[in-house]
């Protein structure tokens, strides 16, 4: 019997009101008294040294308030990394500067080299063509693999060359996993791209820095997953502005998807020359902005090698990958192809060497860090690939491969350094084979034959380490933040309820899932709480949301603060009803003394609590507010199996997804409805990867693909209605929810089961030739492997 | 991209190098020019305006001869900057040799773009330097030979118009 309140109801998405009624407030509908706005002049080269800026015409330009150029932040901080990788020598990673607008060079397509503030938008535009700028352009680097060869240029002149880092891991087992390979029955090899992406969220990133002369305060509105860790880099690194005359905002967000968890040098310009100038200064970023400023995702290059024993046992992983930066290290891109990649290339599988090569590669593109999933669809792409890719070459059923070498034992610890708490493998498969039908297939794969059509099945497994994550792991890892998260329950006189939460929702439903949660504890109308969230003066503190974090992470600290709410609730309510605090209980929002029928409502209880005539005041303090901060003791796994059917016109090489089927293990599961949803939307921008997105640079270092005519988005029409099912559940051992986080699978699941579903459908038509195609899986692509 | 083409022009050698080294010719035969100014030696300024897909913009530049052998070959190498437009630049390799009809010109144009042009106008441009370097070197015959009869008669409206070399002939 399905619920209607509380953990597990399907609660309406109450934030919906707003934003299907044109009733949000986004950072672009923040509009200051007196505000200036700014236009940047980037780059149009990809590499190039800036001789002269003269911008005496352009100040003299109609409504010009001040032009900023690079020697305006001479003296202010460059935008800093938050993760330190070491390398397999010891090494710490190269960190070169990252200025807030360029000084002395441009190192790619659209680095903001000029500032142009004015009283509107269209005056700053005209000024900035009046700019005169002087750059030679430069040599770019753009291949990753030339951009490491000896003589190649440098986007870093105070570098030796253009490696970030050599990363190894476990560099201690890289002897073992090369003579397990050497020795091994059956070994295969894949060779592939994951494709450079762009997140595209709906709105566009947006900054407003404000400025209060009166109390020295700066203020900035802003398009972020995690306003406070943007006060505390831009404001302890960038500008020195300390955190109690700093306040930044994060209102609603209109999808972040990992690209706006990073700090950006817009942000820090609008807070910087609102304070030069005494005056809010806005900055909107055009979708062409977005396309050549958004940290891009993925982009990784990799060769990897499954070894088999000779009954198909796995016995080793090797890979070698090569992982764009782009120009700069953005905020997170060093944590990407390395603890949140190779930590996950044991998969579901008991593999027990693993050895995982990765090499950072500075070139003159965008940079390049989080996109949904982040480090873990490039890991499962790569490894349910190559294990389809040895089916095949076995002759054995893709499945049964799958299952044969299935992790069953938890807890269990990989090789690569993380240890799954909990899972069933098998139960997740056993569920996609019944909601995808796959005894169906045969039949359906006739019926398209008999359409002229060539259909495909692709079956794959993912796992995930989402709530990220205990700190004093990723600490020791290069982390340098912790990624605890916090939240205080303020319950007010009547009994309505405010919850601050560190988490941020920019569309994953948090102002109606975490309610549920509280509501469930207290026995409580979900209707009394609203959850505060997204502005650094109003929340205790909170590391923001990405990482599938929310739940399990923000979570957590909210049952633990509200635990703390019913502790010191059950004392005054023993006071009022004159009992032992043993013996009261709380249900369905009564508090009642075990054995009687005395009992008192949680609304008496809360008014004692600020009206406090009748209360044990020598015993405790009025009020009822609690805080509680949580850091996670490992990360949870969420894993599933998915399965994807294709049709593929063996004329035109053109790939439709007939049928898509997902069978997650979330663990414990709030609100069946969003999870669902996040399920959707994380499978369609799977299938965006697969068959779709692809993000271009030629060979000087242009940007080709920077706007919807190249960069194609998926649309309704290139995805089918999806089979999702969640029932399996094996609840996590360690956070108090028993919840695992559902944010990211559905992206990191679905782009293998895609290609997989493509290679079948050749081979059923006998092009037993190709073993891969890269994405995106476009009808050239397919057309020219058909016919290679 | 690269592109290699030829065109026959009915003069002989002499003029039509001359006529690549004429300032008037350039600015006639440039597609879209509406200034073209300077010599061969210290190059010419140049102001276009074209539109390539979506992007329309007025473009300046310099276009410069080099690698010059006298009556045989030489570059032409042009670099315009069309502000918020972006850049694009090119070059032709031109080579001259003796045809039954008059003189064979060789071209090898490679052309690039920057900016907002290759963001969004990527697709086309392959396409659009082809038709560039078609008309420049078309407009060129044209201008070398004057208009055959048959262009003579459709561009009466305008009234008549000489080829550059009749012009100078008279």
């Amino acid at each position: 019997m399905p619920k209607d309140s509380g953990i597990g109801a399907s609660s309406k998405r109450r934030e919906d009101v707003r934003f299907l009624t044109g009733t949000g407030q986004y950072t672009d509908d923040i509009n200051i008294h007196g505000q200036a706005h700014v236009y940047f002049l980037r780059s149009d080269v990809a590499h190039g040294k800036i001789n002269s800026i003269d911008t005496s015409a352009a100040s003299a330009m109609p409504g010009v308030v001040r032009i900023f150029t690079g020697a305006d932040f001479e003296g202010v901080g460059g935008l800093p990394c938050g993760w330190q990788v070491t390398d397999r020598f010891g090494e710490v990673m190269k960190e070169p500067a990252h200025p807030v607008l360029a000084q002395g060079k441009v190192r790619h397509v659209g680095d903001p080299i000029c500032a142009v503030v004015a009283e509107t938008l269209e005056q700053a535009r005209d000024a900035a063509e009046a700019i005169e700028l002087d750059i030679t352009e430069l040599p770019a680097v753009v291949d990753m693999k030339k951009a490491l060869q000896a003589g190649s240029a440098k986007v870093h002149d105070d570098l030796a060359d253009n490696l970030c880092y050599d990363w190894g891991f476990v560099e201690e087992n890289k002897a073992a996993v090369d003579e397990a390979i050497k020795n091994a029955a059956h070994v295969t090899t894949l060779e592939l791209v994951n494709n450079r992406l762009v997140a595209n969220p709906m709105e566009p990133r947006v900054a407003v820095g404000d400025y209060n002369r009166a109390n020295d305060e700066s203020t900035l509105y802003t398009t972020s997953q995690n306003p406070h860790v943007i006060r505390l880099l831009m404001g302890a690194f960038v500008l020195g502005i300390p955190e109690h005359k700093l306040r930044v905002v994060a209102p609603d967000v209109g999808g972040g998807f990992g690209t706006k968890i990073f700090h950006y040098a817009e942000e820090a310009f609008c807070t910087f020359a609102a304070r030069q100038i005494n005056r809010a200064v806005k900055w909107t970023a055009s979708r062409s902005e977005a396309f050549m400023s958004d940290a891009h995702g993925r982009d990784h290059v990799t060769k990897i090698e499954l070894a088999l024993d000779a009954d198909n046992n796995f016995t080793a992983v090797r890979t070698e990958t090569y992982a764009n930066m782009g120009a700069y290290l953005s905020t997170f891109a060093p944590s990407v192809p390395t603890w949140l990649h190779g930590t996950l290339m044991a998969g579901n599988y008991r593999t027990p060497l693993i050895y995982v090569n990765v090499k950072a590669v500075f070139t003159n593109t965008v940079p390049v860090d989080a996109y949904r999933g982040a480090g873990r669809p490039e890991a499962t792409f790569q490894l349910e690939r190559v294990i389809d890719k040895a089916a095949r070459e076995l002759g054995v059923d893709p499945i049964a491969l799958r299952r044969q070498n299935f992790i069953t034992q938890f807890p269990y610890a990989t090789p690569v350094a993380v240890e799954y708490d909990t899972g069933d493998y098998e139960a997740t498969m056993a569920k996609l084979e019944e909601i995808a039908d796959l005894s169906g297939f045969e039949a359906r794969r006739k019926a398209s034959e008999a359409k002229g059509k060539l259909r495909g099945l692709g079956v794959n497994c993912y796992i995930e380490a989402c709530g990220i994550a205990p700190s004093n792991l990723v600490g020791q890892l290069g982390a340098r933040a912790g990624l605890y998260d916090a939240a205080t329950v303020r319950v007010n006189a009547t009994g309505s309820i405010s919850v601050m939460v560190g988490a941020h929702s920019h569309g994953q439903g948090h102002e109606t899932a975490f309610p549920q949660v509280v509501a469930e504890m207290l026995g409580i109308d979900e209707s009394m709480i609203d959850i505060v969230h997204g502005d650094s003066s109003k929340i205790p503190f909170g590391m923001g949301t990405y990482g599938s974090r929310s739940i399990a992470v923000c979570g957590s600290a909210m049952v633990r603060a509200t635990e703390k709410i019913i502790n010191k609730a059950k004392k005054i309510a023993s006071h009022l009803l004159e009992a032992s605090e043993a013996d009261i209980e709380l249900k369905n929002g009564q508090f009642s003394v075990k054995g009687t029928d005395k009992s008192c409502a949680w609304g008496d209880v809360t008014l004692a609590a600020y009206v406090p005539h009748n209360y044990p005041l020598e015993d405790i303090e009025p009020g009822l507010e609690e805080t509680a901060f949580y850091d996670p003791a490992n990360f949870t796994y969420p894993s599933g199996a998915y399965a994807c059917e294709v049709e593929v016109d063996p004329e035109t090489g053109k790939v439709t997804v007939e049928r898509f089927s997902a069978a997650d293990d979330f663990g414990n599961v709030i609100n069946p409805m969003i999870v669902t949803g996040q399920v959707h939307g994380g499978i369609g921008q799977g299938i965006g990867q697969a068959l779709l997105e692809n993000c271009a640079y030629d060979e000087n270092g242009q940007l080709l693909s920077a706007s919807y005519m190249d960069y194609a988005m998926p649309r309704a029409s290139d995805v089918p209605f999806y089979a999702v099912d969640h029932s399996c559940q094996t609840p996590c051992t360690h956070n108090p929810l028993g919840v695992k986080g559902c944010g990211e699978a559905g992206a990191i699941g679905s782009p293998p089961a895609v290609v997989n579903a493509v290679i079948d459908a050749l081979h059923s038509g006998g092009h037993t030739n190709v073993t891969h195609i890269d994405m995106p899986v476009s009808p050239s692509r397919v057309w020219a492997a058909m016919n290679s | 991209m690269n592109l290699a083409d030829s065109k026959v022009i009915a003069a002989d050698r002499e003029t039509v190098w001359q006529a690549l080294l004429s300032a008037d010719v350039l600015k006639d035969c440039v597609p879209g020019c509406t200034e073209m100014s300077g010599s061969p030696a210290d190059g010419f300024e140049a102001t276009v305006v074209q539109k390539v897909g979506p992007v329309k913009a007025t473009f300046k530049g310099a276009v410069t001869l080099s690698d010059i052998v006298e009556g045989q070959s030489l570059t032409l190498s042009g670099e315009g900057k069309g502000g918020a437009a972006g850049f694009a630049k090119g070059g032709a390799k031109v080579t001259l040799s003796d045809h039954e009809d008059g003189t064979l010109l060789e071209y090898d144009v490679e052309a690039k773009v920057g900016g907002k042009l290759a963001q969004l106008g990527s697709r086309i441009i392959d396409g659009f330097a082809k038709k560039m370097a078609d008309q420049f070197f078309e407009n060129f015959r044209g201008a070398v030979e004057g208009p055959s009869d048959q262009t003579a008669e459709t561009a009466e409206g305008d009234g008549e118009k000489k080829g550059w070399f009749k012009k100078i002939i008279g």
